[in-house]
């Protein structure tokens, strides 16, 4: 059985100017000790559906989804209190933006131990005694003096080692990654990725990574999902995505890689894909033909 | 015989941190003896992790910040912005992009005013030529003329770091340093920015400082590259040259760190992990 199971996902946002549909349709499985990049564009909807899954997602956002369930529990009917029981604890989230997403008036210490007292029964002595451990395992030098330690006073790699920590505190069944390295450098990046997929390993999550770096998705990823304006354009195993991809999208998004350039020119999305797509209910209601006004 | 624009021979930059009352004074040696010589037309691409100096540097050669020791030559010129008697011919040959086009263009200007601004403030041109200047530059860098009039909020990432990149043009400079311009953009649009970049090199006869963190973007778009580490240029020399000959070991890590897009080293990897 898929740990997480979503079919037909779709997400509108109510706009200004009416409801904007930001995620049409999308279908995806994850299974235990499997790795799920999914790979898109800005504005590809990769956020958004990973959000929704989350229920993360404000109130101008309606979701839908003909079957959303994790380890076969509906996630989608689940109350505020039953869903905050799983977000967190058996689902938890890496946010883009490490220095960002940490509180910046508490020190991490806190706000691990946090996590650890909302969701598992320890006392105040174990709930210490586990955060340092968590440090230890995500590669933090000198883990006791760091909780006292606010967010400024480290770096980016090691707030995103952090926000790690704080994800896998309670074993996660599935852990999202969204943009875990684009504010990284490459030697930083290297260290990130190497611990996400040694944590995933050692403990046997489910690992969805988001990105729209092609390099990441080679370096991790089992299985690869390509979104495009809230679309699924293809999902293949990673090594056939390289290989031989079916989609003209995909297609364009490796010709676009630099490491891939022949020519003096790169190929740009642009000119090698042509949105051919029908017309459909999705560009109506995007762009909704202008109406008599009542 | 092609003409030499910029020139930088063991360049230096100290930071003096003041003590407090418990706390010593410090200095910090941001650049520690820098030599580059970059041709016209030509493309040197600065690599490096973030603090091992690349954007102080940056500043330097825009003649932003002052070297504590070492000579700047700018087209044969040497400059000095620490000692003052700078002209401001000599400043309209260098211009600079941001990393971030989203925090370097002001939200409350219109496009139109981004562009004429440079023109205002360093030249007496009169306001119909200005405005003549700033279409042609919006056409030139794949934009259309409508959107002179509209704020920097309407444009999507891409749109903004190709506007920036006009800014930096209006003054016709022979030098323009890039502080990471595509980096905070997506693969499709970086593309896009990274031809944008080659056109523009070709029509202008441009001289470039690429400073990036991305060996695959400078592979594809440098001549020379120096490697910078703790201040230090660790190695400098023709791309061919570096990529295929690495000598230092940071720059094997870096190498080593970037990760690989071709089905060899995916092939490579799966089969590591189903032997593990």
């Amino acid at each position: 059985m898929a740990l997480l199971e979503i079919e037909n996902l779709v997400v509108e946002f109510q706009t200004a100017s009416g409801p904007f549909r930001a995620v049409d349709g999308v279908s995806l499985k994850v299974h235990e000790r499997e790795v799920l990049a999914i790979v898109g564009e800005s504005g590809s909807g990769k956020s958004v559906s990973m959000l929704a899954t989350m229920g993360l997602l404000p109130w101008t956002a309606k979701v839908t989804a003909d079957k959303m369930t994790f380890n076969g529990r509906d996630l989608l009917g689940l109350s505020t209190a039953d869903r905050r029981k799983i977000v967190g604890k058996d689902i938890a989230m890496i946010f883009q933006e490490p220095v960002a997403s940490l509180n910046p008036c508490f020190t991490v210490g806190f706000q691990i131990e946090e996590v650890l007292r909302v969701h598992m029964n320890l006392d105040k002595a174990q709930r210490r005694a586990r955060a340092i451990e968590l440090f230890k395992q995500v590669g933090l030098p000198d883990p006791a003096e760091r909780l006292r330690h606010f967010p400024h006073q480290m770096s980016g790699g090691q707030c995103q080692r952090v926000m790690i920590a704080i994800a896998i505190a309670c074993n996660p069944k599935l852990l999202i990654a969204d943009e875990p390295t684009t504010a990284l450098d490459v030697t930083i990046q290297k260290q990130i990725l190497d611990l996400l997929v040694k944590l995933q390993q050692e403990h046997g999550m489910g690992l969805i990574m988001i990105t729209h770096n092609m390099g990441v998705v080679a370096e991790t990823a089992d299985r690869v999902v390509v979104q495009y304006k809230g679309r699924k354009m293809e999902e293949a195993d990673v090594l056939s995505l390289f290989e031989s991809p079916k989609n003209n999208y995909t297609k364009a998004l490796l010709a676009a890689l630099p490491d891939n350039a022949t020519g003096d020119r790169l190929p740009t999305i642009s000119e090698l894909f042509v949105d051919d797509r029908a017309p459909d209910a999705m560009a109506a209601i995007n762009n909704p033909p202008l109406e008599a006004p009542l | 015989m092609s003409k030499l624009v910029l020139e930088g021979r063991d360049i230096k930059r100290d930071y003096h941190i003041p003590g407090g009352m418990f706390s010593p004074a410090k200095t910090v040696h941001a650049v520690k003896g820098v030599s580059f010589k970059v041709d016209q037309g030509k493309t040197l691409a600065i690599v490096g992790e973030s603090g091992c100096g690349k954007s102080t540097l940056a500043r330097i050669i825009t003649l932003i910040d002052p070297a504590t020791s070492g000579d700047l030559l700018i087209e044969g010129n040497k400059v000095d912005i620490g000692k003052g008697g700078l002209t401001p011919e000599m400043r309209r040959k260098v211009q600079i992009v941001f990393q971030n086009p989203y925090g370097s263009l002001n939200p409350r200007q219109k496009i139109g005013h981004v562009l004429g601004e440079p023109l205002l403030i360093n030249t007496d041109t009169p306001a119909d030529e200005r405005r003549d200047r700033a279409m042609k530059m919006l056409k030139k860098v794949g934009l259309e003329e409508k959107h002179y009039n509209r704020y920097p909020h309407m444009f999507s990432g891409g749109q903004r770091q190709r506007i920036a990149i006009a800014r930096a043009l209006m003054l016709n400079p022979s030098l323009l340093v890039l502080d990471e311009p595509v980096s905070a953009l997506d693969l499709s649009v970086q593309a896009q920015v990274l031809n944008l970049l080659a056109d523009l090199q070709d029509e202008f006869q441009l001289t470039y400082v690429f400073i990036s963190h991305d060996l695959s973007v400078v592979r594809y778009i440098a001549d020379d590259v120096m490697v910078m580490y703790f201040g230090e240029a660790v190695e400098y020399g023709t791309r061919d040259e570096v990529f295929s000959d690495p000598q230092h070991s940071y720059t094997k890590t870096l190498f080593a760190a970037t990760p690989r897009a071709d089905v060899e080293s995916i092939r490579a990897r799966l089969a590591r992990k189903k032997a593990a």
